[in-house]
């Protein structure tokens, strides 16, 4: 087990403080740790509820679906959650055009079918869409590269809302922007669509050893920093503090079989996200039971062997080199 | 004393760092460990922490622990079950929304649970909630996609409410709550349960 060296409470605290809107929520009530407001009997959307909402991903693998029928099969196979999306990774690789948030109906039909939260995408910057997916209710909105993005500059102001954002990240500069923006939960961008898991590693290596690197810093060089990444100060020495992103991280981009997953969790990751490696194999049921294994039981070798075992390479998709893709191709560059 | 959590999916890390704290407060000796393996359940007390339910009942079953987990509930290893743990020990449970659905269990508790009671993540919520009947005050507390315990039969006690419901329910070695003690500022639900270990 990797502890939080500080309790959620003490973590909440500095969010609370970091939320550009705490007046806006501290005249509606919700900033209910502050003695002069009464908390309301039932408070929705604080940022206490927000950040809360991950840490019961973790350990757990969220699948990429299209359908009710994926969504079943994820189901059952013990996801902890699905993203729904109009086209898997793969397929908007391959179609090109815009690619924009999947159809509220079919979003709709698979939260009335399974027990299990969904997650759906929004292009980065695009509110309206966001706007739409808490309307809706879905359980987190993911503002996703992978999706044609709506602002080139900018991302979403995710204090804003009542529903958990997810973003993804590369580095810790950028894990750490989304999170001052508002983001309950970080995923490493990986390259997604290509069952090629090495950007992936990359990305969580990076993170990794630029947190070590933050830990070893004066205070002098944290500030410095934090002017770098352009996140506020406290953010930076949060993170110097508990030795680790301060909200969930999980893995995505290119993972595609149990012992990629299981990989993912021995660098550090929280739990993984899956997104064309199951429903673009020729075995998608037992390979998402067995990437579901890898996922819980990632220290144990025989496990994940027991997993690995119950698919078979020979209808793992087929994969796109990374090194064959042109500049502009790669998803992960979008929105930094 | 040794205290294990079920660490395969959920708020693991959270409640072990809770019961260190407690053990911290009450100033007993003792041990966290994650549980994964049969070979781990050599605990004095456990945990089942918040989470997805039907995640930790499949990994549960594959890696061939809830059998073995459930003879030892039943033979009086105490538990405490949060949220998805609730759910987890209930002999009767239905999703609010898309009603009975199977899935492994272990139910062996006197409750009938509702999973998703109050709706989705949007539904979710920050209340106070009454622990005084275990020595603790008014806390804070923080209800993620959580379930309601509708109905306490049988040997088990109800030991909160809030609103039309039950938050904490014990029966005799098993305590369900279904808010997130591992979550909240104040140690007291594992100090009860150490309590309940001690016994």
């Amino acid at each position: 087990m990797r502890l939080y060296e500080l309790s959620f409470n003490e973590i909440e605290e500095f969010f609370y403080k970091l939320a550009e809107v705490r007046d806006i929520i501290k005249d509606s009530g919700l900033m209910s740790f502050l003695p002069e407001k009464e908390l309301p009997e039932i408070a929705n959307g604080t940022a206490r509820v927000k950040h809360a909402f991950p840490i019961f991903q973790k350990g757990g693998v969220i699948m990429d679906v299209t359908n009710v029928e994926q969504a079943g099969i994820a189901e059952d196979a013990g996801a902890t959650s699905v993203m729904v999306l109009d086209k898997l990774p793969y397929d908007v690789r391959k179609s090109g055009g815009v690619a924009r948030m999947a159809d509220p109906k079919i979003i709709e039909e698979v939260m009335n079918s399974i027990t299990i939260p969904v997650m759906a995408k929004v292009r980065i910057g695009h509110y309206y869409e966001a706007k739409l997916l808490e309307a809706l209710g879905v359980d987190t909105i993911d503002e996703s590269e992978v999706l044609t993005p709506a602002d080139e500059e900018h991302h979403i102001n995710k204090w804003e809302f009542k529903v958990p954002f997810v973003n993804g990240a590369r580095n810790l500069g950028e894990a750490l922007r989304r999170i001052s923006e508002g983001a309950s939960m970080i995923r490493t961008k990986g390259e997604a669509g290509t069952g090629n898991v090495s950007e992936a590693v990359k990305h969580m290596k990076i993170i990794n050893a630029e947190i070590g690197a933050l830990v070893g810093m004066s205070e002098e060089d944290r500030v410095k920093k934090a002017r770098e990444y352009q996140v506020p100060y406290q953010l930076v020495e949060l993170t110097a503090k508990i030795k680790r992103l301060p909200v969930v991280n999980f893995a995505a981009g290119g993972i595609a079989t149990p012992a990629d997953a299981a990989l993912m969790m021995w660098l550090g990751g929280d739990g993984v996200f899956v997104g064309s490696g199951i429903f673009k194999s020729q075995d998608p049921a037992e390979r998402a039971k067995a990437i579901v294994l890898a996922v819980a039981g990632w220290e144990y070798p025989e496990v994940v062997l027991e997993a690995q075992k119950m698919i078979s390479e020979q209808k793992s998709m087929m994969g796109i080199d990374i090194k064959s893709l042109k500049p502009e191709e790669l998803l992960q560059v979008r929105g930094q | 004393m040794k205290i294990g959590v079920l660490a395969y999916q959920g708020s693991f890390e959270e409640h072990a760092l809770q019961t260190k704290r407690a053990l911290d407060k009450l100033k007993i000796d003792g041990e966290v460990i994650a549980v994964k393996r049969v070979s781990d359940l050599d605990v004095d007390g456990i945990i089942i922490p918040g989470g997805e339910s039907t995640t930790i009942g499949i990994v549960a079953q594959r890696m061939g622990l809830l059998e073995p987990l459930k003879e030892k509930i039943m033979e009086g290893l105490p538990v405490l079950g949060t949220c998805a743990g609730a759910i987890m020990l209930a002999k009767d449970v239905s999703d609010a929304k898309v009603g009975k659905k199977s899935q492994p269990l272990i139910g062996v508790m006197d409750i009938s649970v509702i999973r998703n009671y109050y709706g989705r993540q949007r539904e979710s919520f920050e209340a106070n909630v009454d622990l005084r009947s275990i020595g603790g005050g008014i806390e804070k507390v923080v209800f993620i996609r959580a379930p309601a315990i509708v109905k306490v039969f049988g040997n088990a006690k109800s030991l909160s409410q809030f609103k039309d419901v039950h938050v904490m329910v014990q029966e005799n070695n098993l305590l369900a709550t279904t808010f997130h003690p591992e979550l909240s500022g104040t140690t007291i639900v594992h100090e009860y349960f150490i309590s309940m270990i001690k016994k």
